[in-house]
């Protein structure tokens, strides 16, 4: 009988989860530990400080820095909401009408920024936007990064409103609230945990883009990802480093949010 | 996803007639800035180039006869296969194979170990792994550079230990862009295996040990057919991605590792660039990858047939 229990478990497996673990965390850990180096070597340890961070904000780069920092966040922002609404859209047409025509089609169509490579996509837009002559630079960025982030937003929103019934809507209806208002006052609160973490999701795959972003952001305009990209071609400085750890902080930090708001939906769902 | 079906059908009232404009701002945006614009690729292939970067609108084959034939150097001598290209796709498909491989060693124990948790625990588990996948590609490629330089902390570490007399010349080659491709897309791996090991039924294993079977014969007969469509979802996350990878190669790579990535690239930079060409390579690439798609499609349709 003892036997049956171990049943689920195989020897090693636990060793090589965690040297998973271990590969995944130690180059991230190591950037962490030397990003506060007291040493203009990035090879040698010369003690604690926190010089590097002093230099990202207020060193010679820290204006470029700025910048790219800014537009990769405005960029984000704006990508992400206009990604969230038309996902929004079309997770009500896909989850909710019975009679949409050419749903495998708009499927499929949803999720083709995740299927073709990100290196044909940063081609077909960059030659896409000469040919119709479009100056690349913000506005161009933005547009592709709407793009890409619609599959990002949909997923999240669309499992969500798997698991929500229509019979609240319906109840809504038969209360003589308009189609509108039973998506506002009824739908919209419903399925709010997975527009949320649909929104972060999308965020973040916006602010981690470098590819798309080098191929239609023209001169003169740089993400924080390419302005690092830049930067790394020549060597990677300490800087970098205090940079990449700030970055790893954000994405940590929205991860985390993300997952303390599915928490709260599922709980809520729970009492209720 | 049959309730979600039995509930769409109760709810066609409330959305009579508005399916149609909800779901227009995605064809408008999708199919206006990514399908027409890979048309516009496809028709860039076959344009001829201008020396400049950009394309003369006339018609010709030569971006892929450039790929697949030599006529020397005035173009005058008889074609020979041209092998330069063909190499770097075929360096290309054996990195993502491997790539995808190691990812299977390390990712299907994980996944499994993660499934076999109690549920509070997974979730933890679960989190460990996706939180390096959410943190930027670009920060993660140079960090794997930063550790595996030659003066790097990995070399360090190993003379330390006394495993090595001299650092190990990683960077810029083979194995450097491996541990990078391996590096990205691990998460990539897990996720998919987890989510089909966590509906295994554990009666199965009962039942294959009641008939004798050892252990390891219950993971090969039994437990790994029925996570096959998690270890197929995971193998197409990671190959996928890995054929057409830009940073890895890039960064920890040099001249003698070129993959497709970089090969395109180099197309749209600079003077040096051939835009007919880069359109034709990513036709090329883009056909193989949405094969590979095909392929996984029919199978799935199939599953659900039988």
């Amino acid at each position: 009988m003892s036997q049956r229990h171990d049943l689920r478990r195989f020897p090693g497996f636990l060793q090589l989860t965690l040297l998973c673990l271990l590969l995944l965390y130690a180059p991230l850990m190591v950037v962490m530990v030397y990003s506060f180096n007291d040493n203009t070597s990035i090879t040698i340890w010369g003690g604690f400080s926190l010089r590097w961070y002093e230099d990202v904000f207020f060193g010679v780069e820290a204006p470029k820095f700025k910048q790219a920092a800014l537009n990769s966040l405005s960029i984000a922002t704006m990508a992400a909401t206009c990604a969230t609404i038309i996902a929004i859209s079309s997770a009500v047409a896909m989850m909710r009408a019975r009679q949409l025509r050419g749903r495998t089609a708009s499927f499929a169509l949803i999720n083709l920024p995740l299927m073709v490579p990100e290196i044909v996509t940063a081609v077909a837009s960059l030659i896409f936007f000469s040919a119709i002559g479009f100056t690349t630079g913000y506005a161009t960025i933005l547009v592709a990064h709407i793009v890409f982030c619609i599959p990002f937003a949909y997923l999240p929103i669309a499992a969500r409103m798997q698991s929500i019934e229509d019979t609240y809507e319906q109840a809504a209806m038969d209360l003589y609230a308009t189609p509108a208002q039973a998506f506002r006052l009824v739908l919209l609160p419903l399925m709010m945990p997975g527009v949320f973490s649909g929104f972060l999701l999308a965020f973040i795959i916006s602010l981690d883009d470098f590819l798309i972003t080098n191929f239609v952001k023209g001169a003169g305009i740089e993400t924080l990802p390419t302005a690092i990209f830049g930067s790394v071609k020549t060597g990677i400085k300490p800087n970098i480093m205090a940079i990449s750890t700030l970055l790893l902080l954000v994405s940590v930090g929205f991860v985390t949010l993300s997952y303390l708001a599915s928490r709260m939906g599922q709980n809520k769902e729970q009492k209720t | 996803m049959a309730g979600g079906i039995a509930s769409a059908s109760e709810s066609a009232g409330i959305y009579k007639g508005r399916a149609g404009l909800l779901i227009l701002p995605s064809w408008l945006i999708i199919g206006f800035f990514l399908l027409l614009p890979v048309c516009m690729m496809l028709i860039y292939s076959f344009l001829t180039k201008e020396f400049r970067g950009g394309v003369i609108w006339e018609f010709s084959l030569a971006a892929y006869d450039q790929f697949f034939f030599n006529r020397g150097l005035f173009g005058d001598e008889p074609p020979q296969i041209e092998w330069t290209y063909i190499n770097i796709f075929w360096r290309s498909l054996w990195q993502a194979g491997l790539a995808t491989i190691f990812c299977l060693v390390i990712g299907f124990p994980t996944a499994w170990f993660i499934a076999t948790r109690v549920p509070r625990h997974r979730t933890i588990w679960l989190l460990l792994i996706t939180i390096p996948y959410w943190v930027n590609l670009l920060i993660r490629t140079v960090s794997m550079k930063f550790l595996i330089r030659d003066t790097g902390p990995l070399n360090e570490f190993l003379i330390w230990l006394g495993a090595i007399g001299e650092p190990l010349h990683l960077i810029n080659t083979n194995i450097a862009v491996q541990l990078g491709l391996f590096y990205s897309y691990l998460p990539f791996m897990v996720l998919p295996i987890y989510a089909s090991a966590e509906r295994y039924n554990f009666s199965l294993s009962e039942a294959a040990a009641d008939l004798y079977a050892g252990r390891w014969t219950i993971l090969r007969v039994v437990i790994l057919p029925a996570v096959k469509p998690g270890i197929i979802a995971g193998s197409i996350l990671v190959f996928v991605p890995s054929l057409g990878a830009f940073l890895a190669p890039d960064l920890l790579g040099g001249a003698k590792t070129f993959m497709i990535g970089s090969l395109i690239e180099e197309q749209f930079k600079g003077n040096a660039g051939n835009w007919p060409f880069g359109a034709a390579t990513s036709m090329i690439l883009l056909s193989i990858v949405m094969t590979v798609l095909i392929f996984y499609a029919r199978s799935q349709t199939r599953r659900e047939a039988r």
